[in-house]
């Protein structure tokens, strides 16, 4: 009796120190958000106070309108939408087709290739930058966004999205196949119709990753981009950060506005994201 | 298709390659140096001080993270009311921009209206320059690079620990083993393949810090968190010396290359995989 009296305390007090260990590193990574959320909110004079505010005496809304005025902000912000969008799809149909290709058409060589695009998955793209500077300056495509959606959709991460998908298409039983092929479908119905529909969690971890790699993508665009109204928003905000560097509501305002939406869709999709993320077993 | 693929990445591959034994500027012709590029990288005495700090930028930066992220997979995944709370908590972070993290940390750092040294101000510490000081400035991009990512290590880490059999912790209770004992015996063991697999990968993306380093110090102060990608992008992009950086590029490939090969043949020592079993 007396032990398992003390097993429980022993398990509950296992429990306190759980939720207090777990609380103080959700504490950690929430509260810049929230100083973030906090000073964007600030008047300049207020931001150094002492002891620190989080809810600030008076609300500074025109730090939100501000931020438009010193930096083309919606001009950064409609680039990093339409390049995502354009990239996200784009690696999602040639990703599919390719990996399709893959795990069901034999051809010959399929394996050797499927080995070099894998060993090239593998270079750092800061060695295949250099060439590739020189490579959109003699397309005079340096300053426009053509690298920006080409390069990911054909360079390192479409190769990560074949070989996701690859491993999607090898899964699915061939009995499936083999009888639409006697009903009398071809490949590309065979893709559309029923590998497509089958693979659909592959597809949505691809998106996903695609989607977060890219919206945070931050080293082709310094190098490929230099007019202020075709930067994307890290870039943008991150030579902001040089230019106005104390004004700190200001890149907050900023900041508050490049993040919380991409908050609230993480907030809606977490369970996949996760699931995705833990199931390929991959990072970029 | 594929070959598309292939000439995108393996034709930059053999370009940079040639490159490295060239100088080239941006404008007007380049020569053919041989090795030279590599003679003057040996004796550069920035590039082994960028070398160093790079290291010193993983070694500091792989254990933290690893430890960290097993940590908490392992508070994570008991099953506790509100857990999803603090996943999300841990999560965002690895959503949030590395750029936008970087800012909003370059900020926490500030000296004067940065939260931390307010903070230490409460307890009448005057805080230091935390980003301006030779000495702390790599310390502290290190803690705000492991907060940022270590939510993706800890969702992996959750992955492998519910596929450890319940049958083996029931046999290790039985056998007398202790919450300890069945953690050294029987879950590390079992999850050595994902700790293997996070350890390789974030050894290689901490050898290729960047977009940190250039929004929280730009290399400095005095060079002190200068690191190796950093350089290549300095000398390439920003002095157009586009031969030199080649050269210093196919040192961190070998790099990568190596540690990656080594990693693999250790990985068979030390990997518990069910078909030895």
């Amino acid at each position: 009796m007396k032990a398992t009296h003390n097993g429980s305390i022993r398990r509950s007090l296992g429990t306190v120190g759980t939720y207090a260990t777990l609380s103080v590193i959700s504490l950690i990574m929430i509260i810049p958000f929230l100083w973030m959320i906090s000073t964007s909110f600030k008047e300049p004079q207020k931001i150094f106070t002492y002891p620190p505010q989080l809810i600030p005496t008076t609300f500074r809304f025109e730090n939100y309108a501000d931020v438009f005025k010193l930096i083309p902000f919606e001009w950064f912000y409609f680039n990093s939408v339409y390049i995502a969008f354009l990239v996200v799809g784009g690696t999602v149909f040639f990703a599919s087709l390719a990996g399709y290709a893959f795990a069901r058409i034999p051809f010959a060589g399929r394996n050797f290739v499927f080995l070099i695009l894998l060993s090239a998955m593998m270079i750092p793209h800061e060695v295949t930058a250099i060439p590739m500077f020189l490579f959109m300056r003699e397309l005079g495509w340096i300053d426009t966004h053509l690298p920006l959606i080409l390069l990911p959709i054909f360079g390192a991460g479409g190769v990560f999205g074949i070989f996701v998908m690859r491993q999607f298409f090898i899964t699915i039983p061939k009995e499936l196949e083999e009888a639409a092929m006697i009903d009398g479908c071809n490949r590309f119905r065979i893709y559309g119709q029923i590998m497509i529909p089958i693979a659909k969690p592959g597809l949505a971890t691809l998106t996903i990753f695609t989607f977060v790699t890219n919206w945070n993508e931050f080293f082709d665009p310094l190098i490929f981009i230099n007019t202020r109204n075709l930067m994307t928003l890290p870039l943008g905000l991150s030579l902001f950060t040089d230019e106005v560097g104390t004004a700190w509501h200001h890149l907050m305002s900023a900041t508050v506005m490049a993040t919380v939406p991409l908050l609230i869709i993480f907030f809606l999709a977490q369970r996949q994201f996760i699931e995705g993320v833990a199931m390929t077993g991959l990072k970029e | 298709m594929v070959l598309g693929f292939t000439l995108l990445l393996l034709f930059p591959m053999g370009l940079a390659l040639y490159m490295s034994f060239t100088d080239w500027p941006l404008l007007g012709d380049h020569k053919f140096i041989g090795l030279d590029n590599y003679q003057h990288i040996l004796s550069d005495s920035l590039f082994w001080k960028v070398l160093t700090n790079t290291v010193y930028f993983t070694v500091g930066l792989v254990p933290l993270n690893i430890i960290l992220a097993l940590l908490l997979a392992l508070l994570l995944s008991k099953n506790l009311r509100g857990i999803g709370l603090f996943r999300t908590a841990i999560f965002v972070p690895v959503m949030t921009s590395l750029i936008v993290w970087s800012i909003v940390w370059k900020y926490m750092f500030a000296t004067d209206s940065g939260l931390i040294n307010q903070l230490l101000m409460v307890f009448n510490i005057k805080g230091p320059a935390w980003l301006y000081d030779t000495d702390l400035a790599m310390p502290a991009v290190i803690v705000t690079s492991v907060l940022k990512n270590v939510g993706l290590n800890m969702v992996l880490f959750i992955a492998a620990l519910q596929q450890v059999p319940r049958s083996l912790y029931e046999a290790a209770t039985l056998d007398g083993a202790g919450k300890t004992k069945s953690f050294f015996n029987v879950t590390l063991p079992m999850i050595t393949p994902t700790v293997f697999l996070t350890v390789v990968m974030t050894v290689i993306g901490s050898l290729k810090v960047f977009g940190q380093i250039f929004v929280m110090t730009q290399g400095g102060p005095s060079n002190s968190t200068k690191v190796l990608v950093y350089y290549i992008w300095e000398k390439a992009f920003k002095l157009f010396q586009l031969g030199y950086a080649s050269s210093l590029a196919f040192v961190l490939f070998f790099v990568v290359l190596v540690l990656t090969l080594v990693q693999w043949q250790l990985r068979k020592r030390w990997v518990f995989n069910e078909s030895d079993a």
